[in-house]
């Protein structure tokens, strides 16, 4: 954002105008920027979801990254599993329950209700709750706490209007502790809660959803309510992989990127004269289309090598091929990336599109992006993905992306393949609001002659050419004839 | 804690778990010891753990509600929660009555 050229009230249309709440970083990427900070700081924060939904890792991870991250201890107190079941649960994470028990930075109490050895008669509270909560709270100085899922009281105690008048306390006294609070529930139907905690948490509730759509699974997140602060409404994708839970968030849909307005070259001399003599915008998005064939792939592939030799680290998602297939199809036509891959400025990431939602698809674009930091990345053909989800959804979600890349500032070079009954598509139509620059690649036959074509259909904040520009793949890449279908090599 | 000798009959270990002394704990205490002279006379012992003084006690017995007897012995081991009113709930509660 500094580096903007922009007027800087622009910029900040989101700040609020009074003071924000203190929050609690919860360490869980994403969820930290959508809440503005965290949780809200010694409030209980309401986290409901259907089963399976990932509540508890939601709060382990809360939890945990306190007390590893922000030396805040913490409290778990457990309805379902005990210490054991819930440590190996999470190990695979890396999260190591036990030495942090050890070490005092946890404290897990496993509460056991099984209401068949259970018999009521008379007046109760529950006292015998608070005295071990607050026993654990004491032990490790807890400033966190965490209480998964209470509502299986419900289920073990007969009471239930003594039960729910008891939680209305527990809820005030854990406020009163001055202790950030985690409270998982159980999704109900037309409540958030299947026993309706959530009238009783009332600063922040975050509700997980797990659909399952065309096989396609995919988890969404969302803050339904944050008392005193400002927030995402969306639902933003998240993701639970092999390192832990993280959310996709939409940075800026305001539109407050930076316009930067260096140039980056794309690559091929003749196609930087078409752009203003100069290439593209660092960090804007460029679209290249064409159908099967036109040599989207090879001009990608130019801008990768081209962004390689200036040093600058690049990321290219494909959705076609394998590395490999991209690597050896690129050689045959003079460009050899495989060095920039061993030098560790190209990484490359090939997926099937049909794995998983389009959502997955994107948040794990997101954090392989967060992960390198490139400064370039590609994706080719971004088309496949279309295939995954809605057109709706799939506007969105690269509207996220786009959003995600500009703001960090990421020149992209997203590829689309055309089926070939027009020019440009339907699929393309949508996105192209978004993009910077597109650069239409097209075929034709012609006298017995197969002639490749490219013009540059719009380029944003540069006088453009306007031609159809013929050109050639050679054994030393893409070439551009001139008027007279002449190589300026040829004419040399 | 040594079982009495029992003859025919079972000795009753009971504990009664509360947090203070409040009217409830006061009620279930006289509750309790009034059922057990008239039930158990001559076998039982009542053991009373304060959750305020020993908090760390409480995990153990599984005390979420207070007051809770909790029946040692005989086994199994059986929980009554509340002010322990109802005369009936608690004999049947503690076996000493068919349900």
């Amino acid at each position: 954002m500094k580096k903007s050229q922009s007027a800087v009230g622009l910029l900040v249309p989101h700040e609020p105008r009074g003071p924000e709440l203190a929050k609690t970083p919860t360490g869980i990427r994403g969820l930290d920027e959508i809440t503005r900070g965290g949780l809200p700081k010694g409030r209980p924060t309401l986290v409901c979801g259907g089963p399976g939904s990932g509540k508890t890792l939601l709060a382990l991870t809360f939890l945990v990254n306190g007390a590893i991250q922000f030396d805040e201890p913490g409290v778990l107190l457990t309805f379902e599993e005990n210490a054991e079941e819930i440590a190996s649960d999470v190990a695979s994470l890396g999260f190591d329950l036990p030495e942090l028990i050890k070490t005092k930075k946890l404290s897990v109490d496993y509460v056991r209700v099984e209401r068949s050895e259970i018999e009521e008669t008379g007046e109760y509270d529950l006292e015998g709750l608070f005295i071990r909560l607050d026993y654990a709270i004491r032990t490790v100085g807890a400033k966190r706490v965490v209480l998964d899922t209470i509502e299986s009281l419900f289920a073990g105690l007969e009471n239930d209007s003594i039960l729910r008048s008891e939680l209305r306390r527990l809820f005030r006294w854990l406020k009163e502790q001055g202790v950030t609070a985690v409270i998982t529930a159980e999704r109900g139907e037309g409540l958030l809660t299947r026993q309706g905690l959530e009238e009783y948490v009332s600063d922040a509730v975050i509700l997980l959803d797990h659909r399952v759509h065309d096989q396609v699974s995919t988890r969404r997140l969302r803050v339904v309510k944050y008392r005193g602060t400002h927030h995402g409404t969306n639902e933003y994708p998240f993701l639970i992989n092999a390192d832990g839970i993280s959310v996709l968030p939409v940075s800026s849909l305001a539109l407050q990127h930076a316009a930067p307005l260096d140039r980056v070259s794309s690559g091929i001399a003749s196609l930087d004269g078409m752009l203003g003599g100069k290439g593209y915008y660092r960090g804007s998005t460029i679209l290249v289309s064409g159908t099967a064939g036109t040599g989207k792939t090879s001009l990608a592939a130019h801008f990768l090598d081209a962004a390689c030799r200036r040093g600058e680290r690049c990321l290219c998602f494909l959705f076609e091929e394998s590395p490999q297939q991209h690597l050896r199809n690129m050689r045959s036509i003079g460009i050899d990336l495989e060095p920039w891959v061993t030098a560790g400025l190209l990484q490359f990431h090939a997926d099937r599109p049909s794995r998983y939602g389009l959502e997955t698809h994107l948040a794990t674009m997101h954090q392989v992006v967060a992960d390198f930091k490139p400064t370039v990345t590609v994706i080719d053909p971004v088309t496949n993905l279309m295939t995954v989800g809605t057109f709706a959804d799939v506007e969105a979600m690269l509207t996220r992306m786009i959003d995600h890349l500009k703001t960090e500032n990421i020149t992209a070079m997203l590829t689309s393949l055309s089926s070939g009954q027009s020019e440009i598509e339907r699929g393309e139509t949508t996105i192209s609001s978004l993009m910077d620059t597109w650069i239409v690649l097209a075929n034709d036959v012609a006298g017995g002659h197969h002639r490749r074509g490219l013009y540059v259909l719009k380029s944003r904040g540069m006088a453009h050419s306007n031609e159809l520009r013929e050109f050639v793949l050679t054994d030393h890449g893409l070439t551009m004839l001139d008027a007279a279908g002449r190589s300026p090599r040829d004419a040399a | 804690m040594t079982p009495a000798p029992a003859p025919v009959r079972q000795a009753y270990h009971l504990r009664l778990y509360v947090a203070g002394q409040t009217p409830k704990s006061v009620l279930a205490f006289r509750n309790l010891k009034q059922m057990c002279e008239e039930h158990l006379e001559g076998r039982y012992e009542i053991e009373i753990i304060d959750l305020v003084e020993n908090p760390q006690l409480a995990a153990g017995d599984q005390i979420l509600a207070v007051p809770t007897l909790v029946r040692r012995l005989p086994e199994p081991i059986k929980k009554i929660i509340g002010d322990l009113s109802n005369t009936e709930r608690v004999l049947v509660g503690l076996d000493l009555r068919e349900r």
